[in-house]
């Protein structure tokens, strides 16, 4: 028997690893996604005041601090028992769209095109984002220019680009000014013309990547989201409205489970404790473990969604959906879907600034802890992320699960591994480029192993081949 | 003869330059009278000074100690260095034993961006620490309704003990433990919220340097404090 350990794995957020298991005929047995990380955040906030919990939770990830805050913020404003003013939600909804436009462009520019621009068998040295800024140089400043726009929109709302502490229990801390509405809605037409742009790019390089559409995780599972009763995109949720409740579809989208209040999500969200790495693997309980296998990310909300909800994303859906069915099967997808959600988020900003009562100044409701536990559910970028705080009479945390969008896709990444290594690794050749299609694999879901980021794509990648008595046979350094 | 000595000027340099002194005056108050700036953190205008945090030490000629400026009296002829290689060193000192000691992550604490000890370590430039953190663990009190004490973001400069005690007159909190096992107490230590002295005042909430004793439901950075101590202690004596 031999194993094959990528590792570190690269150009992801955060430190992982991949081991792959051949038989003694070369024949993979088996592979596997671990995460290397030890956080500690559950433990750790406890006995902490409830309120101070987003600011805490927010120092998960650099990348996506705002939904850490946003699902914090609303597992507050359940613990106090309240309904936050209304511009405090719209307010926070534009917050939470900047940074999903913002991760995505990351994700999509710096992450992960790479291995489509320069092809996946390309030379490590060059096979990275300043390789592509040599030999694409538009796409690279189209990735930093948008991603720079998610970040300025989250700054001019909340003081500052990463772990903002605007958002807050009971609403935001400040109100928006007529000046920075009006410096944002300037912005949004040379960010929407970059989405647009992209997403007619990448349409045409989909030609080239069928093969991958195929292997990358390519097989039915279930399906999670948080929705909206027009059963549109739906990204924050809003309490005030009900809604970002959970559902779960099947493999061919239909609604299994509907209407699950966040309060109730541990009845059909079970986590089973993988012992070689320290991420959970969640599984719908209903199905058990591990049948209940399900996916949550952009492909997976646009095959819950009835549409976006914006014209520009809405057109994009509707010809992605006639190329490639209604259910995007293929966590390869998710590349393209992130790229309609650009481009909904860019244009939804839009429509919720021109609103009435944007700039209202009653942005806080206050309360005591009132409930001895709460629930905040939102779409993170990666996927749906559940804060879920227990608190004592006077409002100190007892007890905090945290089941991060990642974890979910968990069960789907590996088995979208095994998928890859099935086709593209056999006997005792191991080939850089072909495990660098593993790392592929687990970039199609932008995973957020921690919150660190190695976005330079310059860690070392060491694959080691040992015999079953851990004998090296080959190495392999990039 | 006290009538006498009331009225008495002293004479004295700190920093080489020639100052004077009425009688009873410390120091630190010297010092700041005459524009040198004495770095302190548990001091507080209009309370008793105690001498408890050593960030005011000074070295005075003759004496092979350092004296806190704070407490102590200046006298005829007194040559005192409030501004030295050394002293600065020391300064720096105190303020990284106290990071070290407790909880003093700035970046997740409801006074980051008003608190004394961020605002000093900063103006000290203790840009880092090499001392390993002790990470005490202390307990969070949020038994009271309107306020939270947390012990961990403490840095025992009883401030809230003399304004409970001198001005508000209910002497609610005190200092129980000897070291580094001092903890903040209300009452006998029955928690604030049972407290049968505590008036609700607030003047400790904001006395406090740190983010120790604050308002309830305040996130990060959202802890400011209004200081109307001045002004209450002025409109007091006026009154009288």
């Amino acid at each position: 028997m031999q194993t094959i350990r990528i590792e570190t794995i690269t150009r992801v957020e955060g430190h992982g690893k991949i081991t792959i298991r051949l038989d003694d005929k070369g024949v993979v047995e088996d592979a596997h996604l671990h995460v290397l990380q030890f956080r500690g955040f559950e433990k750790f906030c406890i006995g902490r005041p409830f309120y101070e919990m987003p600011s805490l939770t927010a120092r998960i990830c650099g990348i996506c601090p705002v939904s850490h805050l946003l699902a914090g913020a609303k597992a507050c404003d359940a613990i106090m028992g309240l309904r936050i003013p209304e511009t405090a939600e719209m307010l926070r909804r534009v917050v939470h769209l900047a940074q999903v436009a913002q991760s995505h462009a990351l994700s999509f520019f710096h992450l992960s095109s790479p291995d489509f621009l320069m092809g996946w068998d390309a030379d490590p040295a060059e096979r990275n984002v300043l390789g592509m800024a040599a030999e694409h140089p538009d796409q690279v400043v189209s990735g930093i220019r948008l991603r720079k726009w998610g970040q300025h929109v989250i700054e001019l709302l909340g003081g500052k680009r990463i772990h903002t502490p605007w958002i807050v229990n009971g609403g935001v801390s400040a109100p928006l000014t007529v000046a920075v509405r009006d410096e944002i809605l300037a912005s949004i037409p040379e960010a929407l013309a970059i989405a647009t742009r992209t997403l007619e790019f990448f349409k045409h390089s989909m030609e080239h990547l069928a093969e991958e559409v195929d292997t990358f995780a390519s097989f039915p599972t279930m399906y999670m989201t948080i929705g909206r009763k027009d059963g549109n995109l739906c990204l924050y949720g809003s309490r005030r409205r009900h809604e970002g409740w959970l559902r779960f579809a099947d493999a061919d989208g239909n609604i299994v489970a509907d209407n699950i209040h966040p309060r109730d999500y541990a009845d059909y969200v079970g986590e089973s404790v993988d012992p070689a790495s320290y991420m959970k693997a969640p599984y719908y309980k209903p199905l058990g473990f591990p049948m209940g296998m399900y996916r949550v990310g952009p492909a997976a909300r646009l095959n819950m969604a009835r549409q976006c909800g914006t014209p520009l994303a809405d057109a994009a859906l509707n010809e992605f959906r006639a190329r490639y069915g209604e259910i995007l099967q293929s966590s390869f997808h998710n590349h393209y879907a992130r790229l309609i959600e650009i481009v909904f988020c860019i244009e939804r900003m839009q429509q919720i600034l021109e609103q009435q009562g944007i700039l209202d100044t009653d942005i806080r409701a206050e309360a005591k802890a009132n409930e001895p536990r709460g629930v905040g559910i939102i779409e993170a970028p990666r996927g749906t992320l559940i804060h879920e705080y227990k608190v004592d009479s006077n409002g100190m945390i007892t007890g905090a699960n945290l089941i991060v969008a990642t974890a979910h896709n968990t069960l789907a990444m590996n088995r979208g591994l095994r998928q890859v290594a099935d086709k593209y690794i056999s006997g005792r050749e191991v080939r850089e480029g072909l495990l660098n299609r593993m790392e592929g694999l687990i970039r199609c879901f932008d995973p957020c192993l921690s919150c660190a980021t190695h976005a330079d794509g310059t860690m070392d990648l060491e694959v080691e081949v040992v015999d079953s008595v851990g004998q090296q046979i080959e190495s392999v350094t990039r | 003869m006290p009538e006498q000595n009331q009225y008495q000027v002293k004479t004295l340099k700190i920093d080489g330059k020639e100052v004077a002194a009425a009688e009873h005056q410390t120091i630190l108050e010297v010092a700041r009278e005459n524009g040198i700036d004495i770095p302190t953190l548990c001091h507080f205008d209009g309370l008793p000074s105690v001498g408890a945090c050593r960030m005011c030490v000074v070295e005075v000629k003759g004496n092979n100690k350092l004296l806190p400026a704070c407490i102590t009296q200046a006298q005829e002829g007194m040559e005192v260095t409030a501004h030295s290689a050394e002293l600065a060193e020391y300064r720096k000192l105190i303020v990284e034993l106290l990071l070290t000691e407790r909880n003093h992550i700035c970046a997740v604490c409801v006074s980051a961006g008003h608190c004394e000890l961020q605002a000093m370590a900063q103006k000290l430039g203790v840009n880092h620490v090499t001392l390993p953190y002790l990470h005490i663990k202390c307990t969070i009190d949020g038994s009271h309704k309107r306020f939270v004490s947390d012990g961990n973001r403490c840095i025992l400069c009883g401030r809230c003990v003399r304004v409970c005690s001198e001005v508000e007159g209910a002497h609610t909190w005190d200092v129980t433990g000897r070291g580094i096992n001092s903890r903040m107490i209300t009452d006998l230590g029955e928690g604030w919220g049972h407290s049968e002295t505590c008036t609700s005042c607030g003047k400790c909430v904001s006395v406090c340097p740190v983010g120790a004793l604050v308002e309830k439901g305040r996130s990060v950075s959202e802890m400011t404090k209004p200081n109307f101590l001045p002004y209450l202690l002025q409109m007091r004596e006026e009154a009288q």
